[in-house]
């Protein structure tokens, strides 16, 4: 695993680090919460970023700190998403909580069983069988259609309304607000993941594995637990869009979801919580004006931002944040530097 | 057959520069596109028109190394995967551009259309033709790598770049060489293949799995490998679309699943 | 006899034809300060890897304590004890000294697992890790990012980390390499004040050194002991005298 890669700031983790919550850290949530209040013909789009942010934060758990580079993280969410899809469908459980939990229980399953199977490998070898193993769900969903709708995806999926009281309106009301909520619990957990021991030692797995080894740390356990804990929040994630969506389309998995999301990653910034954020935001709302647009345009320009990106912003959008504030800061010689 | 062509050359480039190129579709798509637009609009010949795709591809990829990839060298692999995926999106959208949504369409030459008679069994001729060329593109290369200098130097230079170095082995030079080879096969094999893998925007997404897979289970760095590994590949592929057509391509992955998870360097790695 | 911190028993690596360690007898004492050395090419670093389970033996046992660690893997083998210094400083490298420390001693806590309270409310790992920073100098560099230090404290922070393992037996790879003159005095401080209770071996070229350390010294050459015994004895002995002028020859 390399120690080159993905630039990130060094506190935000570790035994000299802050874990007090920054008052910017709470923008993100007053932002959401003035979005659903201003732009309520939005909240479709809204509820979809919020899950993407999710998902790329299960990303960035096993990318940015313990140094896994996947294409095949899509298996998770798209198993998710049909767990959940299937349960309703097919099975009638229409319990939203229920289905959540179904979803994270398979997706941890998996995660578990991949993760003890491939993380004995490195590099090529790795992102070659993680694509393999999202490239195979692929096949048996589309094969399987019996059970889910193949090429043409699952539909019938009903959501009962949550704790009884709240329906899912046309309007996605209900779907936001639900959706927030699971980003802060999941994104609480992260967040407290990241500050712990167990962060800083995924932290010193990606920065020098040899090293672990010599202080004695099951590298390869650590590494299935990080993976499995991922693939959970990655599911629940998928599950989150099927309720959304009350349906699931086939292109839940393979390549197109995990390239996506490493996009979005990027471009938000690896290795930081809020690259997270920023990522499928900047990415899903770029989508939604020019992908209608001038789709031929689209793929021109996320391909050469992404080629920019890498050869001269590799932190993405916080990365650049964080020189600008750093060049900024410096005539005042400030000890306090500005770690997000 | 077909696979292999294309494939070879990123199992030399992965494996001697230690570069992921995931783009590698990029130039096997170049290909077909010239040879169609070469035969089409400027009524060239097939044979020149498919010497005329291999060396334009080969040219254009020396640009893009020049440029763009020998800043990434150092870089780390997720650099390189999202740079080479950046590369995919960009060409497709240019492709898409430039050729609208429909395949390139390839007009064969009159002389390999058709049937050919052999053994008491009808083959279509072009297949048969792909078939001798590919032995023989693959013959000259393992010629080329096995008992000329050129060849040797390679092989040095995959073993261990820093020994091929210090003996006096200019490895930038040779990579670029290399890479060139290896984008003007993938080029060639684009083109040649355009009649059975239609070529169209998007045909390094539909292909990427595949091409990758070749190259890891045969493993990097290696000729024979990647050549078994195709072959493997193309007949499990047919073999399973015809038999159990319900299976698909699932017997491909788990066959790579299986096969990595035994030999993580592929078949033939050269890396220890 | 009463048993050893650590000891081999006929230990043998080939890679094919190449012999690199030949039936090795080795054995240290509890509390010993015992120094291997040979020219290069000897196999000492091959052998030190086999003690650390880094590289699988040919064949042979090595033992811990009464414990065969033979096909113990590396990880488990610090776990019971075997701590080690890297020749080619080993450490990581962005993050701050302190946290280079901490994450040794959370391993051995096991407090490495813990996802909920944040590492840096840990209080006790942080001031243990502090206290052996202090023991070795270095404590004013706790949150400088070790990249940042000159190397001769690099060095000093890998023995740290090392220490901060507990370890019953310490595997020191050279731990002057590099090392300008003016600080390895630091380095050979540091090494005459630990704990008495541990045994140590260290790989040395630095013969001033390892004179001044070694209580025990065994020479190894072309991957078979060639003699052992106390500095005195080492010095005068002609075999030795040969192997090392020898080598000025060629």
């Amino acid at each position: 695993m390399a120690a080159h890669g993905p630039v990130r700031s060094p506190r935000l983790s570790g035994y000299t680090s802050n874990p007090r919550i920054r008052w910017a850290e709470w923008l993100p949530w007053i932002a959401a919460l003035a979005f659903f209040f201003t732009l309520p013909e939005y909240l479709a789009l809204g509820g979809r970023i919020l899950i993407y942010i999710l998902f790329a934060l299960s990303l960035d758990l096993i990318l940015g700190y313990a140094g896994i580079i996947t294409l095949g993280h899509s298996a998770f969410f798209g198993l998710g998403a049909y767990t959940a899809g299937i349960l309703s469908a097919k099975y009638g459980f229409t319990d939203p909580f229920f289905q959540l939990a179904a979803a994270a229980a398979m997706a941890a399953l998996l995660g578990v069983a991949t993760g003890a199977l491939i993380l004995r490998t490195k590099a090529l070898t790795l992102l070659m069988l993680t694509l393999a193993i999202t490239s195979i769900l692929y096949e048996v969903a589309n094969r399987a259609s019996g059970l889910t709708g193949g090429n043409d995806g699952l539909s019938g999926v009903t959501v009962a309304p949550i704790l009884g009281l709240f329906k899912f309106d046309l309007f996605g009301r209900t779907a936001f607000v639900y959706c927030l909520i699971a980003l802060f619990l999941g994104w609480l957990f992260v967040r407290r993941l990241i500050y712990s021991p167990f962060g800083a030692m995924l932290t010193g797995i990606r920065e020098n594995t040899a090293r672990m080894y010599a202080v004695g740390a099951p590298v390869y356990w650590r590494l299935v637990l990080v993976y499995t804990i991922s693939a959970t929040m990655a599911g629940v994630a998928g599950a989150l869009l099927t309720q959304v969506n009350q349906f699931v389309g086939l292109n839940v998995l393979g390549l197109e979801p995990s390239g996506d999301l490493l996009v979005m990653l990027i471009l938000g910034g690896v290795g930081r919580l809020y690259g997270a954020f920023v990522g499928p935001v900047v990415y899903l709302i770029a989508q939604d004006y020019l992908a209608k647009q001038y789709p031929e345009y689209w793929y021109l320009g996320i391909g050469a931002l992404l080629i920019v990106v890498v050869l001269f912003a590799r932190g993405g959008i916080l990365g650049l944040a964080d020189q600008w504030l750093k060049a900024l800061s410096r005539p005042k010689s400030s000890a306090r530097a500005s770690a997000r | 057959m077909i696979l292999y062509v294309i494939s070879v050359g990123l199992s030399v480039t992965m494996g001697l520069m230690g570069f992921i190129n995931l783009a590698h579709g990029v130039f096997a798509m170049a290909g077909g596109y010239i040879l169609s637009t070469v035969m089409a609009r400027l009524g060239v010949p097939f044979p020149v028109a498919l010497v005329v795709a291999f060396a334009s591809v080969a040219i254009a990829s020396i640009l893009l190394e020049r440029l763009l990839y020998s800043r990434l060298y150092a870089a780390g692999e997720l650099s390189q995967v999202l740079f080479t995926i950046g590369l995919i999106f960009v060409s497709v959208a240019i492709a898409r551009m430039v050729y609208g949504t429909l395949a390139a369409p390839i007009t064969l030459p009159d002389y390999l259309r058709g049937q050919v008679h052999f053994v008491g069994r009808d083959f279509p001729t072009y297949r048969v033709f792909l078939i001798v060329f590919s032995a023989l593109i693959i013959a000259s290369l393992w010629f080329g790598v096995e008992r000329t200098r050129w060849g040797a130097m390679v092989r040095a230079a995959v073993d261990n770049r820093g020994m091929a170095q210090s003996v006096g082995i200019n490895t930038r030079v040779l990579f670029m060489a290399t890479f060139a080879l290896g984008s003007g096969l993938a080029g060639l094999g684009g083109a040649l293949g355009a009649d059975i893998l239609p070529v169209d925007w998007a045909y390094p997404f539909e292909h990427l799995a595949y091409f990758l897979i070749v190259v890891a289970v045969g493993g990097l760095g290696s000729l024979r490998g990647p050549f078994i590994a195709a072959l493997l590949i193309g007949v499990a592929d047919t073999a399973c679309k015809y038999w159990v057509p319900e299976f698909g391509a699932f017997l491909v992955y788990a066959a790579t699943i299986v096969i990595l998870l035994w030999r993580p360097m592929g078949l033939f790695g050269v890396r220890a | 006899m009463a048993e050893s911190a650590l000891q081999t028993e006929k230990l043998c690596k080939s890679f094919g034809a190449l012999t690199v360690a030949d039936r090795i007898d080795f054995r240290l004492e509890a509390g010993a300060r015992h120094a291997l050395i040979g020219p290069n090419g000897a196999g000492k670093t091959t052998f030190v890897n086999m003690l650390t389970g880094v590289l699988a033996p040919s064949s042979g046992r090595i033992l811990l304590g009464a414990q065969d660690i033979t096909r113990t893997r590396q990880s488990a083998r610090v776990r019971l004890g075997l701590g080690r210094t890297f020749q080619i400083t080993t450490l990581f490298r962005s993050l701050p000294v302190l946290d280079n420390v901490a994450l040794g001693i959370a391993e051995r806590e096991g407090a490495a697992r813990r996802m909920w309270k944040p590492a840096s409310r840990h209080d006790e790992i942080k001031q243990e890790a502090m206290a052996l920073l202090d023991t070795l100098g270095v404590a004013q560099d706790a949150s400088i990012a070790v990249q940042d230090l000159p190397y001769g404290r690099q060095r000093l922070v890998e023995i740290a980390i090392a220490l901060g393992l507990r370890p019953k037996v310490l595997l020191l790879d050279e731990p002057a390499a590099g090392v300008p003159s003016q600080d390895s005095g630091r380095i050979l401080e540091v090494l005459a004040g630990l704990p008495g209770d541990i045994a140590i071996l260290i790989i040395e070229h630095d013969m001033d050194l390892v004179f001044r350390f070694a209580k025990r010294i065994t020479v190894l050459v072309q991957g078979q002991i060639l003699v052992e015994g106390t500095p005195e004895e080492i010095a005068r002995d002609q075999r030795v005298r040969d192997v090392y002028l020898g080598e000025a020859h060629a």
